[in-house]
């Protein structure tokens, strides 16, 4: 889950970090009211996607009029797919210099990554690409953390070693977002050191890991369900779906998310689009088959639905039980093309045709065949095609 | 041949009670696997399936002289139940649970380097199979048959997918190995591809990657050193779009390395041929 800027900004105030003041706006009103209380503000669009300043999420604000009026620009506008659900209105800061500080998952090195750069503030992807070594790394031991002296090290390969107090105290409490939230990424970038010497976070991205969301179960009830997403994402969460929007008009099901990636691909492939990737994942049962089925059709742009499912851990007689029954709770009525084989398809495979379903012969035929249902417009009366492929 | 699992395997399976444990422990004994017992915390000195449950991984590598494990136990319990079977003394232990904490897998990761011997696989991964011999996982033995490709990839349903076709083609394998889809995981492509070029009855490679990570990139960069391999490489992914999660942690893009186009073009400068569908595989292959 990715926090949003003030969410990530109050767990980090919570972990002793210091923060410039701010408050939340969910109306222009309430900007108005927010910058006759701190003074000058920067009024920033909250979306859990970077870019939002060249986006025109951000703006400053002098006066309560103009905080009013950014406020009214940036609430509702479109980032990169999310609306913005409301602004978050902070005191300008007086900045003497920028620093770039962080923590991820590194891939390669199986462990998490700490790195400082004092060239915060800019593109730091550009000036890792550019100047790699003014970024100064560190592994921390997952069991025990990073130890005074590495991050001592840190600061001073840095060429921070003047703040190497402040920084090293800041940089401790920003890994305990690691065992105590299981954050899988922070970043503070930039990292200001005001004018009267003030270690302050300017701005700040959060990602808590999903997988461990049982340990942080307040997490999720305080952070979640903010945004105004996509609303079949939004319902596929709540029906506990691996499920992603897309804007074409073939919705998709597929068990594994590389075997769904790659109905997704095979779909583009035959000259279709498809709509979502829907990962109903290892063991699903008959109760997940229906929920994606009925989420998928939720969105009137799909025409079809393409069903591809191998199974491993997934019973193929499940899958199939699940899919008669959701197709006739759901009274669906346009194409549907399944394909289904491995453990216990033969089972599942008598279930759909005794239920009128021709199952696919392969998944490249499968993709074939639903994009053609899908597209071919009748000359008669531009009708989209009801029947065939497993529809009744 | 065959690598990591052969006929002397002593295999038992961790959470062997449970429903998956119970289903999967049975389809490995269905097809011959040495299963020689299993855990379950609190039912030792039951029997399950006909074969003896144990307390503890300890008390079963005693008992039974067990070295390969397959883990089929809720996430909260599964990293715990990886560094209870390294320690132990499993060498070979394949993780299928989906849904680990990163941060609980870069312990286990770090645990792992004081056991030298323990080769772990996955997490969140179907496993392995060395047709008609044995397997560890949930891949399904029905659609493998024995020969000389090895096959090795990130996904799960897709490795049933390839396998299946090359079966269909006459085409057995030596071992098929599903390393998993996490961020975090045990070996790599590259860690498998190196046992592949030491097993003489592997004569080929098909690699199944997706996209995220710099996985599939490094192991072009092993094979473009030099390889007794047939190879043909396939990403999936090509038209996800940027940024958005795919389910698995591990599918998430980052900087150039790590797209479907920059995975293909590794593999073809390695010089190794790229399908463009899993249909096409099998005829790169021959």
């Amino acid at each position: 889950m990715k926090l949003l800027e003030y969410q990530a900004k109050e767990v980090l105030a919570s972990l002793g970090i210091a923060i410039p003041p701010g408050k939340v706006a969910r109306t222009p009103d309430e900007a108005a009211a927010a910058c006759a209380e701190l003074g000058p503000v920067a009024v920033k669009a909250q979306v859990p996607v970077g870019g939002r300043g060249k986006a025109g999420g951000i703006k400053l604000a002098k006066t309560p009029e103009e905080a009013r009026a950014a406020a009214a620009q940036i609430i509702g506008m479109d980032i990169k797919g999310f609306k913005v659900p409301l602004v978050y209105c902070e005191a300008a800061l007086e900045i003497e210099r920028e620093i770039y500080l962080g923590f991820t998952v590194d891939r390669d090195a199986r462990a998490n990554i700490l790195m400082l750069s004092a060239k915060g503030g800019m593109e730091i992807e550009q000036v890792a690409e550019e100047s790699p070594e003014s970024i100064a790394r560190l592994y921390p031991n997952p069991w025990r953390g990073p130890l005074d002296f590495e991050l001592n090290r840190l600061v001073f390969e840095a060429g921070l070693g003047e703040l190497a107090r402040p920084l090293t105290s800041l940089i401790k409490k920003l890994y305990r977002a690691i065992p105590e939230l299981d954050a899988v990424t922070a970043e503070i970038n930039p990292l200001v050191v005001t004018k009267s010497g003030e270690v302050i976070a300017g701005d700040a991205k959060l990602e808590v890991d999903e997988n461990a969301a049982w340990r942080h179960k307040d997490l999720e009830q305080r952070y979640g369900g903010v945004l105004e997403g996509d609303p079949y994402e939004v319902e596929a969460k709540k029906r506990g779906l691996t499920y992603v929007s897309l804007d074409g008009e073939i919705g998709i099901i597929g068990n594994g998310a590389g075997l769904c990636m790659s109905t997704l691909d095979l779909v583009q492939r035959a000259g279709g689009r498809a709509a979502n990737f829907c990962d109903i994942g290892g063991g699903a049962k008959a109760e997940v088959v229906q929920n994606a089925l009925a989420v998928i059709l939720m969105n009137p742009r799909v025409k079809g639905v393409l069903m591809n499912v191998f199974g491993g851990i997934t019973r193929g007689d499940e899958v199939a039980k699940g899919l008669v029954t959701a197709r006739d709770n759901l009274k669906m009525q346009l194409p549907l093309v399944v394909r289904l084989s491995g453990t216990r398809a033969d089972e599942g495979r008598k279930i759909l045709k005794e239920n009128g379903i021709e199952p696919g012969a392969s998944a490249w035929e499968a993709a074939q065949k639903i994009v053609e249902l899908t597209q071919v417009t009748s000359p008669l009366a531009g009708e989209v095609p009801r029947s065939g492929g497993g529809g009744r | 041949m065959s690598i990591l699992l052969d006929s002397s395997s002593k295999v038992i399976v961790q959470g062997i009670t449970g429903r998956e444990g119970t289903f999967h422990a049975e389809q490995m004994l269905a097809m011959g696997t040495r299963v020689v017992g299993g855990t379950s915390p609190g039912k030792g000195g039951t029997t399950h399936l006909g074969v003896p449950v144990f307390n503890t991984v300890a008390d079963a590598v005693k008992a039974t002289g067990a070295n390969a494990s397959g883990i089929f136990v809720p996430p909260p319990f599964a990293a715990d139940a990886i560094m209870e079977a390294a320690a132990s003394g499993i060498t070979l232990i394949v993780c299928i649970t989906e849904g680990i904490a990163i941060q609980d897998m870069i312990k286990v990761k770090d645990f792992l380097r004081g056991y030298p011997a323990a080769r772990l696989i996955g997490a969140n991964c179907p496993g392995l199979i060395t047709p008609g011999v044995a397997k560890i996982g949930i891949i399904p033995q029905n659609i493998t048959s024995s020969g000389p490709v090895g096959l090795v990839s990130r996904s799960g349903t897709l490795t049933y997918e390839v396998a299946s076709a090359l079966t269909a083609a006459g085409m057995g394998q030596s071992t098929i190995v599903g390393i998993g889809g996490d961020p975090v995981l045990g070996l790599t492509f590259r860690d498998v591809i190196e046992l592949f070029e030491k097993d003489p009855a592997t004569t080929h490679l098909v690699v199944i990657g997706e996209i995220g990570g710099s996985d599939e990139e490094h192991a072009a960069d092993l094979l473009a050193r030099g390889s007794r391999l047939k190879t043909v490489a396939f990403i999936s992914g090509r038209t996800a779009p940027e940024g958005k999660r795919m389910g698995h942690a591990g599918a998430i893009i980052s900087g150039n390395r790590g797209t479907a186009k920059s995975k293909e073009e590794a593999f073809r400068k390695a010089g190794v041929a790229v399908a463009e569908t899993t249909d096409d595989i099998v005829g790169l292959l021959k």
